[in-house]
């Protein structure tokens, strides 16, 4: 069964089409991203299935249950979902401890209890009686998860819950994130622009552009095999060389290969830069290779980033690591060296 | 509004009386008379204030700091008060006049006197707001003025002065609603602009229509003022400091050989504003108190004065919070025309709205007429859009993720209004309380028509004894109110330092 179901849902501002249709599935149990730039409609389809929009058309389900679509319309503190807001939204008049057990009532049975355990959850254990200006930013990260995990919730919702910590804790706090929402066993939908923190965070990911889901897959399929030239680009560096399809094979300026499910003609090869290898010998296997010239090389410490001019002009970028050094003018090998993506020439771009 | 409205409906029932009253030849006079005033003060105030805040923030002048904050004091003593204490100094057989021992001094009574106390007492409200965006300014402006060749005074001119214009309208018009609206001051002092004679008019005969319809008079220039006022703002609004980076101090400009006019200038006006009328209180307050004195009638004066207060403070502010939080929130046309609405209360002077009321009380409402309830009413009336600025201002500043994450943590909106709105936003109510009581202590026109027989505050005593001429009776119940209103003055400054 999904935890969330989303099934042509619609929602504008003013003449804005913020959501335009969208039709999305979270399975119970799942790390689902929903990842695109800004102005794509990702924080305001959280909203809506958080419930603090009315969306104008379509139909939301959350564990099973409507709760918005045709008259129904479940009020946000009836939906059981637990959200953690861009900048956690604590409470600043209440300690940690209390931020926690608002989430439990007043009445709760076990309060105390539980929002013990939450915080142990978190790795915040002692820090119980602290106000939210006195934690640092990754720890208010954690109280916010911890209130949002404390009244057991069918589903969690994340916006853009890394982008207010600096990029040295940002891939720390990540994967302790996803141990604590594992370990939690909800299921969680996070709304995020950066690709890396969708890819390396998520189970699957649904790429959003403009009000409406491009693709959804696991983080392997939307960045291998992109079902859009847009996609691809917006995943990772890409480079587009074109070329001609002809019976399932596609000729371009590297090599032939395989084109399945794109029809004779025309054709954009997205060539990834970790797909592109160099060398100054002649290559193995005695795969088709071309000669091309280094015009830059930007280097990052662990890899490089090498562009190099092919003979008909264009240029592509090749990522390795760190060594050979290559320089400018530096005459080299192209090869193709790992997967590409063939679009008919038509794809938008 | 409704008061206005009942106002206006009076005014139009009663034909020929009102009519006639609008327009005759002592009307025409008397709107020409009370415009004329605001005018000049208004001018003197945007002057004298405008000279004092670049001397206070841009130049070297010796202890700025401290004349800064000497030339806004004068904003707490009721102009009513600083009227009393100028003619009790100035006037004839003044202190003034015994000291030196001259046999007559120029008269301090009508246009001159009220202009040189309005100007007196008013100057701070533009002081204030000129200062703090001078503080402000990006000083690279000037530089790049001048390394394109122009002169300092070049610079103040076409670079520092157009920066300044909206900070000097919103004083001025502050201003200029003051002296409009102002009763106390024109009153000793023997002006006759529209409050006084509103008064009077209604005091001395039974044709209230002929106040009314004075009164609407009154209304319909500070609404020209309004008027005038928006058309400024639009034209001079897009002012913003646009250059990124970290922000330098400006450069202090050397006085030179202008140290001491400049020094005379700022300690004339202190000395004018504060140390004078302190002084002459002082000096009142130690006579009388030697004298004997009717402590039991001073302290039921400050029993009344802190009950009506308290009592509009605290209704202002149960009042303004869901005006507040619906102007915060969801902002609408519905919500900012109710918001607009209740600001009408700021701009109508409060012998208006007083007038108003006790129309409505003689008229529709007797049971409410001369009991505390129709005097707190009027002060709610008055007082209202210095209650709901101060909590929506704290409104603002709660995150609203914060009451969303409150919902989605299974609480009613009720209940989000309860745990999380209402403590945060504590300090803006409280602060808008205190407003409320602070103006409610010292607001007089109102006072004296609406409050029940019987029913004394320090500001009604105040009145009674010094338009009597009583002038040593009057100096403690003045002291009592001014020591009263630093109370909430008091809360507000230490909120302000709290808050930073």
């Amino acid at each position: 069964m999904s935890a969330i179901r989303s099934i042509a849902v619609h929602k504008h501002f003013g003449g804005c089409r913020a959501v335009d249709g969208v039709t999305l599935d979270v399975e119970e149990g799942e790390v689902c991203a929903l990842l695109g730039p800004s102005g794509c409609g990702k924080t305001t389809m959280l909203r809506l299935l958080a419930g603090f929009e009315r969306p104008d058309s379509g139909c939301l389900m959350v564990g099973g249950e409507i709760v918005a679509g045709g008259k129904t319309f479940v009020s946000p503190e009836r939906r059981r979902i637990g959200m953690v807001f861009q900048d956690y939204a604590l409470f600043p008049h209440m300690t940690v401890e209390a931020n926690v057990a608002y989430a439990l009532g007043r009445r709760a049975e076990g309060a105390a209890a539980r929002v013990r355990e939450v915080l142990e959850l978190v790795g915040l254990g002692d820090l119980g009686s602290r106000q939210p200006h006195e934690l640092s930013g990754g720890q208010q990260q954690r109280v916010a998860l911890a209130r949002a995990l404390a009244g057991t919730p069918k589903v969690v919702l994340l916006d853009e819950p890394f982008s207010g910590l600096d990029a040295a804790l940002r891939a720390r706090v990540r994967q302790e994130v996803r141990a604590i929402l594992l370990a939690a066993g909800v299921t969680a939908l996070f709304v995020t622009h950066d690709q890396e923190e969708a890819l390396s965070l998520a189970d699957r990911v649904a790429v959003m552009r403009d009000g409406r889901v491009e693709q959804v897959g696991t983080p392997e399929e939307v960045y291998g095999r992109p079902a859009s030239r847009w996609v691809a680009e917006f995943l990772g560096e890409a480079d587009v060389l074109p070329g001609t399809v002809d019976d399932g094979w596609v000729d371009c300026e590297l090599a032939r290969v395989r084109a399945e499910g794109v029809g004779s003609g025309d054709a954009e090869v997205l060539v990834r830069p970790e797909s592109v290898s160099l060398s100054l010998g002649p290559a193995a296997g005695g795969r088709t290779q071309v000669e091309g010239v280094v015009v830059e090389r930007e280097f990052f410490g662990h890899d490089q980033l090498v562009h190099v001019e092919l003979p008909s002009g264009r240029r592509l970028r090749s990522r390795s690591l760190s060594h050979p050094v290559w320089h400018p003018g530096d005459r080299v090998r192209v090869q193709l060296d790992g997967p590409v993506s063939v679009y008919a020439a038509a794809s938008p771009a | 509004m409704l008061p206005l409205v009942y106002l206006a409906i009076v005014v139009v029932g009663e034909p020929s009386d009102a009519r006639d009253a609008v327009w005759s030849r002592e009307a025409l006079e008397l709107m020409l008379r009370s415009v004329g005033l605001a005018a000049a003060v208004t001018e003197t105030a945007v002057a004298v204030a405008v000279a004092i805040a670049w001397l206070t923030v841009r130049t070297d002048l010796r202890g700025r700091r401290t004349w800064a904050v000497l030339c806004a004091l004068p904003l707490v003593i009721p102009s009513y008060i600083g009227a009393y204490l100028m003619v009790s100094a100035l006037g004839p057989s003044g202190l003034v006049q015994d000291a030196l021992g001259v046999g007559s001094l120029p008269s301090i009574y009508g246009f001159a006197g009220a202009w040189l106390v309005l100007s007196a007492f008013t100057f701070p409200y533009v002081l204030l707001p000129v200062q703090s965006v001078l503080r402000g300014l990006d000083p690279q402006l000037e530089d790049a003025a001048r390394g394109l060749g122009r002169s300092p005074r070049q610079v103040f001119v076409s670079v520092v002065l157009p920066q300044l214009v909206p900070a000097i309208a919103a004083g001025a018009l502050l201003v200029a609603l003051y002296v409009l609206s102002d009763f106390g001051a024109v009153s000793i002092l023997q002006f006759d602009s529209f409050t006084r004679v509103i008064y009077t008019t209604y005091r001395s005969s039974f044709e209230r229509e002929g106040a009314a319809a004075l009164a609407c008079l009154l209304v319909a220039v500070t609404l020209l003022v309004l008027w005038l006022e928006g058309r400024t703002r639009r034209r001079t609004r897009a002012y913003h400091r646009i250059a990124p980076g970290a922000q330098r101090r400006p450069a202090v400009v050397p006085l030179g050989r202008w140290r001491l006019p400049a020094l005379a200038l700022v300690g004339g006006v202190v000395l004018l504003a504060l140390v004078l009328p302190v002084g002459v209180l002082g000096y009142w307050a130690t006579k009388s108190v030697a004298a004997d004195i009717d402590w039991g009638l001073v302290a039921s004066a400050a029993g009344g004065s802190l009950l009506a207060a308290a009592l509009a403070a605290a209704v202002a502010a149960a009042a303004a919070l869901p005006v507040a939080l619906l102007a915060a929130r969801h902002p609408s046309r519905a919500s900012t025309v109710l918001e607009r609405f209740s600001f009408a209360g700021h701009a109508l002077p409060g012998i208006v709205v007083a007038l108003a009321l006790v129309f409505l009380g003689t008229r529709a409402w007797p049971a409410l007429y001369q009991t505390l309830a129709m005097l707190v009413l009027a002060y709610v009336v008055l007082f209202l859009p210095q209650a709901i600025g101060s909590i929506r201002a704290s409104l603002l500043q709660i995150d609203p993720h914060v009451e969303e994450a409150a919902r989605s943590l299974g609480r009613s909106p009720l209940a989000v209004l309860r745990t999380i709105t209402a403590p945060l936003a504590r300090s803006g109510v409280l602060a808008g309380a205190a407003l409320v009581f602070l103006t409610a202590v010292k607001e007089l026109p109102a006072t004296l028509l609406l409050a029940p027989i019987g029913f004394e505050t320090l500001a009604t005593e105040i009145w009674r004894l010094t338009s009597a001429s009583f002038f040593e009776r009057g100096a403690v119940p003045s002291l009592v109110l001014l020591a009263v209103s630093a109370v909430p003055l008091a809360l507000l400054t230490f909120r302000a330092h709290f808050d930073q």
